[in-house]
């Protein structure tokens, strides 16, 4: 039972994960994308439209291939979610207009569009191509215990775990992530150091988007094995929630996302009431509030939100 | 000291910016007619319905002239639409309202929904409690003061934060939304035993109907309220304050404002008319309390209150425009039998198309590839002359970053330093 409860919740965590790890790499170019929801949303439909015409490339559903069909998901939801960011960056940095509003109606778009365009989907093959999605490296039913945790999940759970760690790396680490956190602290100073604030707005808030709209893509094709009726919306604003909760650290968010999915997971696996579910439904965000208060009150520079966050750059409008 | 980029000076970074410097210039207008921005924004909405009945075909081939015909069957076609239309204007222009002292104050919130919804819950407890112990006047009345005070608490809450350790207010504000949305279902499943979470028509509080339609008690008092936040914001003290505090933090403390005096003055105003929002709702509308009460209209009013640049009167125009965008697309959507989300998309697109207009009312645009041409100097007309002339002062201004900003100059220093010891 506990390790069924631990290997579910991992395997849920990886929704947030994405979407937290995306919106992150986007938040430390300054750019509050508010529109993650709904770019996560486009990466599910980017991914499901994929799968599509990759099976309807195959003469029979016997011929699908796990390797291609998670592939072609994946590119295809990377690109599609990507779109999604490249309209927040153009309104953003090209068209100068408030992050707020762009974001917000980027959700609206996203998320309206995800149940429109899954519904007039035809999903005959999709759940054998989410069994393929779904395929641990051992199979959950027969084992157990800490291999079962460990070693029963799909590719897409331990890509995410890289992404993650990858990502920490090079923000903690390497030039570009300086370059892209002297951005979001303060981008007047770093354009005038030489480092193009609107270039690196741009391709942190197009590769956070396409790693978002993984979350998307795992949710419809892995988690629900390729049941497009749910919309993910919430979770794409837990996910958000997350990158503040982890406060802007992706190594972290890995750790994060695992108790946000737990929390979630508690109500089904522990007898609670109706009322004592939504309290434990409420929980993230609450902690994400005590979280952000405490930052903020007692915060060491490290785990400030960048100082830029939600303002856009100018060079005349200094 | 090693630069960030490690480049070997300023001056080489300069050059470099030369070479790749782009053929098209963005200046910001300032010679614009008075009747410029007011064509741009018509032409906007124009073209927002255009792009809106291509997307409408794109789903449905044949549904392109459609479009605009149920637009207006959907919204005016009777009576009954019509008043629907204007009372879906009205709420979207209280919450609006409520917003945008906030807003010209530059303090982002966005939790409009969640002190919606805790408007409502206030009014839904009292009639759930009390309804039918009282007289139905002083129920209403007492409705009234506990969405109010209940919803000015409510964002009470990030403001003290904000004013006290600059908490950042948009993150704060989005997360109580869905606290209050957590709230209500919880509430729910507390009144109702079932677990079915749906609470039903209640029998009390009823705001009396005028003229035997629902409704237009609602908008008579949504059209006050306009002209009080009009009045207050264009005429008072108070109004005057925080759009200095908006524009100017700094400006403010030296000239004696209280900052975080004003931030809370501001917010527990914003959280008052949220409450009003959230009673309209229950009391004057759906009788009931879901979670879905406020509908996404927390967030819709923001885009409202921006595209009408603050200015409470234009927001008429723009919540008008947006309630008929999203009431005639419903329609479309059911004739033509796309989905019910479909008016959501036609609502994005819609917003799209006017968030970029405003692009174009700001700034003008010029291409010249005058500057790219291998001869330089002798090639180049005057007007791009002119332009390098001013890029070079804008470099000059970045390496002296305290020389005209409008920020607080200390802080760009300060962190400046930081960046490049880190």
């Amino acid at each position: 039972m506990f390790w069924t409860f631990l290997t579910s919740t991992i395997k849920f965590s990886t929704l947030f994960l994405y979407g937290s790890v995306g919106e992150t790499i986007t938040e430390k170019s300054g750019h509050l994308n508010l529109g993650i929801p709904g770019i996560m949303c486009m990466g599910a439909i980017g991914g499901c439209y994929g799968v599509r015409s990759y099976i309807d490339s195959l003469g029979s559903l016997s011929q699908m291939s796990g390797f291609a069909v998670v592939l072609v998901g994946m590119i295809c939801a990377f690109l599609f979610a990507a779109l999604g960011g490249l309209i927040f960056s153009f309104f953003t940095v090209t068209l100068r207009c408030n992050q707020n509003i762009t974001g917000l109606t980027i959700t609206t778009f996203g998320v309206a569009l995800n149940s429109l365009m899954l519904s007039k989907l035809d999903t005959r093959g999709f759940y054998e191509a989410g069994t393929l999605f779904a395929k641990g490296i051992v199979d959950a039913n027969t084992t157990d215990g800490l291999v079962k945790v460990l070693f029963s999940h799909s590719a897409l759970v331990y890509i995410a775990i890289a992404i993650a760690i990858i990502t920490a790396i090079v923000i903690k680490r390497t030039r570009v992530g300086l370059n892209l956190r002297a951005v979001g602290e303060n981008p007047a100073t770093a354009d005038a150091a030489g480092i193009s604030v609107g270039r690196y707005r741009y391709f942190a808030t197009l590769i956070g988007s396409g790693i978002a709209g993984l979350g998307g893509l795992f949710f419809i094709m892995d988690y629900l094995t390729g049941s497009v009726e749910y919309g993910i919306d919430t979770y794409g604003w837990l996910a958000v929630a997350l990158v503040i909760f982890t406060v802007w650290k992706p190594n972290w968010a890995i750790l994060g996302s695992i108790l946000f999915a737990a929390l979630y997971n508690a109500s089904i696996y522990l007898n609670l009431s109706f009322t004592e579910r939504e309290i434990i439904k409420m929980l993230p965000y609450i902690v994400t509030v005590l979280v952000l208060i405490i930052t903020s009150i007692f915060g060491r520079k490290s785990v400030q939100p960048p100082a830029a966050l939600g303002t856009s750059y100018f060079r005349e409008e200094r | 000291m090693r630069s960030v980029t490690g480049k070997p000076s300023k001056f080489d970074a300069f050059v470099d910016k030369l070479k790749k410097e782009s053929p098209i210039h963005i200046a910001k207008r300032m010679d614009a007619p008075k009747w410029f921005p007011i064509v741009i924004r018509i032409a906007a909405v124009v073209a927002a319905f255009l792009i809106c009945a291509v997307v409408t075909a794109f789903f449905e081939p044949n549904a392109f002239g459609t479009f605009f015909v149920e637009m207006f069957r959907g919204t005016f076609g009777t009576e009954r639409r019509v008043i629907n239309l204007f009372w879906e204007t009205a709420i979207l222009l209280l919450i609006a309202l409520a917003v945008t002292p906030a807003f010209k104050m530059k303090f982002w919130n966005i939790g409009a929904e969640g002190q919606v919804l805790i408007g409502a819950l206030m009014s839904a407890t009292c009639i759930y409690y009390l309804g039918g112990k009282m007289s139905e006047g002083g129920l209403i009345v007492l409705c009234l003061l506990a969405s109010v005070v209940g919803s000015a608490i409510w964002t009470l809450i990030p403001a003290l934060f904000k004013a006290k350790w600059n908490t950042n207010e948009t993150l704060f504000t989005l997360m109580l939304n869905y606290i209050a949305t957590a709230l209500i279902s919880l509430v729910i499943t507390v009144w109702v035993k079932s677990g079915s979470g749906v609470v039903g028509i209640m029998e009390h509080g009823h705001l009396p109907l005028l003229g035997d339609q629902p409704y237009v008690l609602n908008i008579l008092i949504v059209a006050l309220i306009t002209v009080l936040v009009w009045v207050y914001l264009r005429f008072s003290k108070h109004g005057y304050e925080l759009s200095v505090v908006g524009e100017s933090i700094n400006t403010a403390k030296y000239i004696g404002i209280s900052v975080p005096k004003v931030i809370i003055r501001t917010m527990i105003l914003s959280g008052a008319l949220c409450g009003i929002a959230g009673w309209l709702l229950v009391n004057g509308a759906s009788y009931t309390i879901n979670t879905s009460l406020a509908g996404g209209r927390g967030f819709t009013a923001i885009l409202v209150s921006w595209l009408a640049h603050f200015d409470p009167l234009v927001m008429v125009i723009t919540a008008f425009l947006v309630a008929f965008m999203g009431r005639g697309a419903a329609q479309v959507s059911t004739i033509a039998n796309i989905g019910g989300s479909f008016a959501d998309i036609v609502t994005a697109v819609f917003f799209f198309v006017v968030i970029a207009s405003e692009f174009f009312v700001n700034y003008k645009v010029k291409i010249s590839f005058a500057h790219l041409k291998k001869d330089k100097g002798e090639e180049k007309s005057s007007e791009s002359l002119d332009k390098q002339a001013s890029s070079a002062e804008n470099d000059e201004a970045e390496a002296a970053p305290d020389s005209d900003s409008s920020e607080a100059p200390d802080d760009v220093v300060a962190s400046e330093d930081k960046e490049v010891t880190e």
